[in-house]
């Protein structure tokens, strides 16, 4: 089996996608000529041609307002936002139409568009490459949000993405675009969406995380197991709407206690949904507070960004206090 | 039907044309304007200094110590030019590519390598890369998200005019913003109110890997400017006295009530986007050599020899002056400590509310830790 990086496995994706299905087609700035900036889109245009992988002029709005319509008329758009931190120019068409038209046509038209961006930070970004603005998509009825942390799920959920009857906004974290290779099949599979994996098997405190911060978290459970033999379980959320609560409420009926590591800011942050959802409906499970590892609530800064970021020492802390209760 | 407002709007010459006063060897064409040596021996230098700076910069970051930039070579004559049309009290809402309007603004080196380098001094105190600007000096920093900045400047322009204010606001974006919405809107609004405001486009052929043709289907952009009522000029962007006299008629259109003006400035982007971008993968060497031809610096040298405002040696000189000073100005700014921690939980309100002290003593305790257990992150 080919041992590939992420872009290597969305781009194979990408082509497997397009290559089966005619109606595939991939639009945004610098996706074709340039391949994308991350080269996710490489090669597509020598492929399938100018009219399937489609460069655009600068507009976010344009790209998937317009992504929109294609998907009305009965394309499957693979919209690029070329960094997440410039979708707001779009947010209206997201917002207001690509969420909404099934339920406003009452089931009549869908969106089956899928709008994939690099998103998060690690790469000294600054305040516009870094964001993790996962929980305005969340928050939006009609969205399922996607946010893969391996190249295997990485191709696995962008295929699922790409045939799902309903609009999926799927956010790629950069930082981890080339770092993490493994062994990813050379044919078709879906990784379903909605569905969490199991990382890590452990007895005593869940973390629930994903995207990048599925490997900050196994080095802070590598850590406290060395340093006071606590064993962590940890569970990549992947999906992060619809998301599945029932392999969280599965890992609390063995750890009872429960933290959640993202990096978007922690004020009704994702974090708070999946806190308050076990605390609502599961608080017999628990056997103390539940503890949340956060981006800081500022906008993501260009200094000292492994600090603003949850790190191996801000998970220790959680995971001490959650223990330690 | 009559055609409301007036005829002059729609004066599509301009729009279409091409504003020159040196051609790309330096000659003088037709109607040069009479303009005092000092000035002319100013844009000179401030094209200089830009174009050090420049190379600094990009050095910097290839040496890890810049997180990124985006060139301006190439590009020194429309933001040297455009801002000699403004007096002091004037407001300037740049992009990220026009490091000669800061320094026309008085930004010095040293200030502009602070930011860069994210020192102790950094004025911005560690915010986003490749953005500058300084309140002193009236230069409101800029967005990284293209073409946000354009209705700011209207904003501002229309907040002078209600103030009674003889203010005029110019800002900066390049072909690429033309697409998005905030360049709509903010034209718009221009036109409708009669907004003092000069819009400044550094059409630079690229955005990216998107060429101008691909950006948009009409025959220029200052074009754009004429169906939102807002006059539309269309100048030799690598001409820094051509940039210069188009945009003072601009600037004195606005100060004296007529509203705005669109400035289309074509020029051409030398270098990479930004130091993360590869134009190999997207454009010929053969254009960029054309290009490298016509680059602003070179001409105007040849234009002041000729006019013989300038020696050979006086040029060597200048150019040797301010190598050293700028040089002298990278190896302070590098001894410089940096920003401590606490800075990224600082200035997101006036006071911080609650859960940001909570951060802070969490970002306080994790340093601690990290120490404690001789974690390195960075």
């Amino acid at each position: 089996m080919p041992v590939m990086n992420m872009v290597q496995a969305l781009n194979q994706a990408l082509r497997e996608e397009m290559a089966r299905d005619p109606r595939v087609v991939v639009l945004g700035e610098d996706v074709g000529r340039r391949g994308g900036v991350f080269l996710v889109t490489e090669g597509l245009i020598d492929e399938f041609g100018e009219m399937r992988v489609i460069d655009t002029p600068l507009s976010e709005m344009g790209i998937i307002g317009v992504a929109i319509g294609m998907a009305l008329y009965g394309l499957r758009p693979v919209a690029e936002i070329q960094f997440i931190d410039f979708v707001y120019e779009a947010f209206d068409q997201i917002v207001s139409n690509m969420a909404k038209i099934r339920y406003r046509t009452g089931g009549m038209y869908s969106v089956p568009m899928v709008l994939r961006s690099p998103c998060c930070g690690g790469i000294r970004g600054g305040m516009h490459h870094s964001q993790s603005p996962e929980a305005y998509f969340m928050h939006t009825a009609g969205l399922i949000t996607v946010m893969p942390s391996t190249p295997y799920d990485a191709k696995g959920l962008l295929k699922a993405s790409i045939r799902s009857n309903d609009p999926v906004i799927f956010l790629e974290p950069k930082s981890i675009y080339r770092t993490i290779k493994e062994e990813v099949p050379d044919r078709d599979y879906t990784v379903p969406l909605g569905k969490a994996r199991l990382v890590r098997e452990g007895n005593d405190v869940t973390i629930v995380t994903w995207g990048a911060m599925v490997y900050q978290s196994l080095e802070a459970a590598k850590l406290v197991e060395e340093k006071h033999g606590w064993s962590v379980e940890v569970i990549d959320l992947r999906t992060l709407f619809p998301y599945d609560k029932d392999a969280i409420i599965e890992s609390l009926e063995k750890t009872e206690r429960l933290v959640i590591v993202h990096e978007a800011p922690k004020t009704a942050g994702p974090g708070a949904e999946i806190a308050a959802y076990i605390a609502e409906n599961h608080i017999e499970l628990l056997r103390g507070p539940i503890a949340r590892v956060t981006g800081f609530d500022t906008p993501f800064p260009l200094v000292h960004e492994k600090l603003y970021m949850p790190n191996i020492a801000r998970i220790y802390m959680a995971l001490k206090k959650v223990m330690q209760y | 039907m009559e055609v409301l407002g007036s005829r002059d709007i729609l004066n599509l010459d301009r729009a279409l044309g091409l504003y020159r006063v040196i051609d790309e060897d330096g000659n003088p064409v037709a109607g040069e304007p009479s303009l005092p040596d000092k000035l002319l021996l100013d844009m000179y230098t401030y094209m200089i200094r830009a174009r050090i700076l420049d190379g600094w910069l990009l050095k910097l970051q290839r040496m890890g110590r810049v997180a990124l930039h985006a060139p301006n070579k190439g590009q020194e004559a429309s933001a040297v030019g455009a801002t000699l049309a403004l007096k002091r009290e004037d407001w300037l809402f740049p992009s990220y590519r026009e490091l000669g309007a800061l320094l026309v603004r008085g930004m010095t080196e040293e200030e502009i390598l602070d930011r860069a380098l994210t020192t102790i001094d950094d004025p911005l105190k560690g915010s986003d890369f490749a953005i500058y600007g300084h309140r002193k000096y009236n230069i409101v920093p800029a967005p990284v998200p293209v073409a946000n900045q354009i209705p700011h400047a209207v904003g501002a322009a229309l907040a002078a005019k209600i103030m009674g204010d003889k203010i005029v606001t110019m800002t900066f974006f390049g072909d690429g913003s033309t697409s998005r919405g905030d360049f709509h809107a903010g034209l718009n609004f221009a036109g409708v109110f009669k907004a003092p405001v000069v819009f400044v486009n550094q059409n630079n052929q690229w955005a990216i890997s998107v060429p101008l043709k691909r950006q948009t289907a009409a025959p220029t952009i200052a074009v754009k400017g004429i169906a939102y009522g807002v006059p539309g000029i269309r100048v030799d962007g690598n001409d820094v006295i051509a940039v210069y006299t188009v945009a003072r008629e601009a600037v004195e259109r606005a100060r004296s009530g007529e509203g705005p003006t669109l400035i289309e400035a074509v020029t051409y982007r030398l270098g990479p986007h930004t130091t993360a971008d590869d134009p190999t993968r997207y454009r010929g060497e053969e254009e960029v050599k054309e290009w490298e031809r016509r680059e602003p610096l070179r001409r105007m040298r040849r234009y002041l020899i000729s006019r013989g405002l300038l020696t050979e040696e006086e040029d060597k000189a200048l150019w040797s002056e301010w190598e050293k000073r700028i040089e002298e100005t990278v190896v302070k700014v590098l001894e410089k400590p940096p920003l401590p921690p606490e800075v990224i939980l600082e200035d997101v309100y006036e006071e911080p509310p609650w859960n940001l002290k909570e951060q802070m003593k969490e970002l306080r305790e994790s340093i601690r830790l990290l120490k404690e257990l001789g974690i390195e992150l960075e």
